[in-house]
């Protein structure tokens, strides 16, 4: 186990009550918004169904769909590389950044770079990372870390980030108006689009059949990225590939539906290859680079009681809906994927060693599953994982003997009337008027803000067997 | 009708008021009511916590006491909602056929208080005499596991002298979660919170739901915070009548 | 061994012999059921949820006149176009910038910008561009902060699936797709939408029942 879990860091957000309150706010107006546009889809289930199914036959034959991409991206003139693990993953962007002579790059939808730890890597480089995506741009000033997947910034609120924009932009003019702030954001990064040569994106969909790479976006700061530099290099996990361009009918009405809430979003950006034809001369990026990374999904798909961890199109709604993520923030997860999808995602991709508490961290309300657009059933991964935590032994041993204890408990009923009477001995110092305000290690968690009731008097096995007796 | 009670590990050590007005219910309505000594614990705890070995054994004893009930009835919608859901993939998980088979043919005579009375007997009013002002807290079990719908807001509206008042945030999970609520007892009593607040709103004296793990710890804060409202398991209120009702 | 083969041998190791799932029979629409005149009619709605300046037009003649009052309105005075636009859209005294690989900063110095689309579609309210006719390059429609858009009632189609039956010529043909939703905007402060970031500030979308 590393030094902190998820309990430990839920305790400081716990305390943060802006942070509660922004959460708060932001993930009850986007609930609402995306019930109300997913309602409105006569056939929103059926695209639910079409969506899940497409990505559980995606995965069974992953590999061959791998390389009909990289075939057809190859085909248009874009350039295809692998990365087994994050560093090469580095590796491969770094040096295309460096032989580009580039002395900053813009990015666009940051997750996998993230993942990959490629900024700091860019940085070590003399590479000047910009994030362009307005929460990522305010993540980065302040040195932080994201805390939503598609609102990184969601834990701060505008007088933090008027006060972040006023200091590192040099604007000391800058209200704390959303509307100025946006304005200043597109002040700031306007010339960084029309001069930096090289810009790195994550896509969200690639299709295998024509080649094509898709990237869904609000802002605009994407489509910059896409179109103004020299050259692109954009990475994703090995399981974005969709098959066939008929697939994305289905995700194309997922995906807006149930991340921003909105029938489509404001921008889509689909291309294919680079400006091979002399139509096309001057319409995007010459170079094409597109890097496909494992970096611990072949390990997931190899689990098939987690294999489905992999339908995630990233679209946040398990972590709007969560009333874990709600209360305890996405900080407390460590990562850049959080709530419920992160509590399955992190611990695969990190280690159940360094992320084994994150799988614990759910009540299994079944809230997520119930709205994931690709069906993901998060509470039964969620307790196979705590299976792997226990069995590959990450589980304190305590615990252990306390659940075989119970079970033996479980298994032989006279043992477990006698454990009872035993209780009700031992609870008499602690209880009162029938109930038990502290309760001994390792339960005590539980007296805070609850008291037990004390045991009765009697089962009701006993009460049956009197009952019986005097019928 | 022959009624097996699996009354549930939970609420014969703590509740057996719940499992004695289960009885009151069933016999009321007719039916013989069974219980088999040999039950014991559905797993849950066991499964939810990573042990799902342990969990397997009492699988497996489950199975061999109720394999041959006409019908069985849980006070406990978690309970329920482990047998139908977690069950087979256990069975699967260790690798026993036979057991999935077993479990395959058992689960669908496996039924909650509730969905019993209004499925199965297909009443929906008791009796049943309970003169306060109540609010219904809906577990996520009975919502989205076993997808109850109204069922027990049905049986409620029909017991006479209940005013039933409507929980704000009703489908928000009230934070219990078994371990969870220990292991995570912070993020727990956060959500428990707002939770007690939505209960304070409605102004209700009673809190009721299907589950007595929910209500253990909504009552344990709403005891905890001397509010003086208290958490009761529906089967007890649908035991009450106007000859056994307390005066209000 | 190289990463790339790396990759595909744990790929095909976690996958090991199992056979690959039967294809699921999909029951989502593929096609929409409304007529012509119905389908202009949701999209003209949904357009209204968006910060879009929407004008109704009823022949092509109409173009340049709405054109010159719009670009009054918002006080451009320079009109970007793809070189390939149908000279009867342009206002006749208008000053014209046709897009020939013009260097980007050329572009950023506020025009608007008029184009032709590729198809609309009434169930979101978005409009495709596929770098075909009348179009241009996506730079010319993203630099420029006011962009209108001519869109023809028989580009319409209901719904998204038709779109994308109807654009694969185009990504066949290698050229790129910019589907776009209203003006660009953001909600990331505080969840408060704010229409304008980086793309088109303004968008204007010129429905011409022909
Ligand atoms: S798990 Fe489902 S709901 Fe959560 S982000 Fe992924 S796709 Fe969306």
């Amino acid at each position: 186990m590393t030094a902190e879990t998820f309990p430990q860091r839920a305790h400081r957000s716990l305390r943060d009550s802006q942070l509660r309150r922004n959460l708060a706010k932001a993930t009850s107006t986007i609930r609402t918004k995306t019930a109300k546009v997913s309602a409105e889809l006569p056939d929103w289930e059926a695209l639910r169904d079409a969506g899940q199914a497409i990505k559980r036959e995606t995965l069974a034959e992953l590999d061959r769909h791998l390389v009909a991409l990289e075939e057809s991206v190859t085909r248009a003139g874009g350039v295809v590389h692998w990365a087994a693990d994050a560093a090469e993953a580095r590796r491969i962007i770094v040096g295309l950044a460096k032989a580009h002579g580039a002395e900053q790059v813009i990015k666009i939808k940051s997750m996998t770079t993230d993942e990959v730890e490629l900024n700091p890597a860019l940085e070590a480089a003399g590479i000047r990372p910009f994030e362009t995506d307005l929460a990522d741009m305010i993540v980065q000033m302040a040195h932080e870390k994201p805390s939503h997947l598609l609102v990184p910034a969601i834990h701060k609120n505008r007088s933090e980030i008027g006060a972040l924009f006023r200091d590192q932009m040099d604007r000391p003019d800058l209200s704390d108006q959303p509307g100025d702030l946006t304005r200043a954001a597109r002040a700031y990064l306007r010339d960084k689009f029309i001069e930096t040569p090289v810009a790195i994106s994550g896509a969200n969909f690639a299709v295998a059949e024509t080649g094509s790479v898709v990237v869904v976006e609000s802002e605009g700061n994407g489509r910059m990225c896409l179109t103004l530099p020299k050259v692109l290099i954009s990475i994703m996990g090995i399981e974005k590939v969709l098959p066939e361009w008929e697939h994305l009918e289905v995700f194309l009405q997922l995906l807006p539906r149930a991340s921003t809430g909105e029938r489509m979003n404001p921008y889509t950006s689909i291309w294919t290859g680079t400006q091979a034809g002399e139509r096309r001369a001057g319409d995007g990026p010459g170079e094409f680079h597109l890097v496909l990374l494992d970096n611990g999904r072949s390990k997931i798909l190899a689990d098939e009681a987690a294999r489905a961890t992999l339908h995630c199109i990233r679209c946040s709604r398990c972590l709007n809906v969560c009333p874990v993520y709600q209360r305890a923030g996405g900080h407390a997860y460590d990562s850049m994927y959080q709530g419920p999808i992160g509590a399955i995602l992190t611990p695969q991709l990190k280690g159940l060693d360094a992320a084994g508490s994150l799988p614990f961290a759910s009540s299994l309300c079944g809230a997520c599953q119930e709205v994931c657009p690709v069906r993901i059933p998060i509470p039964d991964i969620l307790v196979h994982l705590r299976g792997r935590v226990v069995r590959e032994g990450h589980a304190g041993l305590g615990e252990g003997l306390a659940m075989k204890a119970a079970g033996t408990l479980f298994d032989h009923p006279a043992l477990m009337a006698l454990a009872l009477s035993m209780g009700r001995a031992a609870q008499a110092p602690l209880a009162r008027d029938g109930r038990i305000e502290r309760l001994p290690p390792p339960l005590d968690g539980w007296s805070l803000g609850r008291d037990f009731p004390a045991l009765p008097k009697e089962s009701f096995r006993a009460w049956w067997k009197r009952r019986k007796a005097s019928r | 009708m022959l009624v097996s009670l699996f009354i549930t590990c939970f609420n014969d050590a703590l509740f057996p008021q719940t499992g004695q007005a289960v009885v009151t219910v069933l016999e009321r309505l007719g039916c013989e009511v069974a219980f088999p000594e040999a039950q014991s614990c559905c797993g849950q705890m066991h499964n939810n916590s990573g042990y799902q070995q342990e969990a397997v054994s009492l699988v497996r004893r489950f199975v061999e006491v109720f394999e041959d009930a006409e019908a069985i009835v849980a006070p406990a919608t978690s309970c329920v909602a482990m047998i139908r859901g977690q069950y087979p993939r256990l069975a699967r998980a260790a690798g026993d056929a036979k057991l999935e088979r077993r479990v395959a043919a058992l689960a669908p005579r496996v039924f909650e208080f509730t969905e019993f009375l209004t499925d199965r007997l297909g009443i929906e009013d008791v009796g049943a005499y309970y003169p306060h002002r109540v609010t219904y807290h809906s577990s996520c079990n009975s919502l989205r596991a076993l997808a109850l719908g109204d069922r027990p807001l049905r049986l409620l509206r029909a017991v006479r002298g209940l005013e039933l008042v409507e929980l704000a945030w009703a489908e928000e999970c009230c934070g219990f979660g078994g371990t969870f609520a220990v292991k995570n007892a912070e993020t727990s009593t956060a959500m428990l919170a707002d939770k007690l607040r939505h209960v304070l709103d409605t102004g209700a004296e009673v809190c009721t739901a299907g589950d007595n793990s929910c209500l253990m710890h909504i009552g344990g804060g709403l005891s905890r915070q001397r509010t003086g409202v208290r958490a009761v398991h529906l089967a007890e209120i649908l035991a009450c009548t106007e000859q056994t009702a307390p005066a209000s | 061994m190289s990463d790339r083969e790396a990759v595909l041998a744990a790929v095909r190791a976690a996958l090991g012999a199992a056979p690959a799932p039967s294809p699921a029979q999909s029951a989502y629409r593929r096609k929409g059921e409304m007529d012509a005149a119905a389908a202009q009619a949701r999209f003209l709605e949904r357009l209204a949820d968006y910060d879009v300046h929407v004008e109704v037009l009823d022949d092509v003649q109409a173009i340049a006149p709405t054109v010159a009052r719009r670009m009054a309105e918002r006080e451009t005075v320079t009109l970007a176009i793809p070189a390939d636009l149908p000279r009867a859209w342009i206002p006749e005294n208008a000053r014209v910038l046709a897009d020939d690989a013009l260097p980007y900063p050329a572009l950023d110095t506020r025009p608007s910008v008029l184009t032709g689309c590729a198809l609309a579609i009434a169930e979101t309210g978005t409009v495709v561009l596929d770098a075909g006719a009348a179009q241009g390059r996506r730079a010319l429609t993203l630099l420029p902060d006011h962009h209108l858009c001519v869109v023809f009632a028989r580009q319409v189609v209901e719904t998204v699936p038709e779109a994308l039956q109807n654009l694969k010529a185009a990504v066949d043909a290698g050229r790129p797709l910019t589907f776009f939703s209203g003006p660009s905007a953001t909600a990331d402060i505080e969840f408060d939408r704010v229409v304008g970031v980086h793309g088109p500030r303004a968008l204007d979308i010129l429905l011409v029942r022909d």
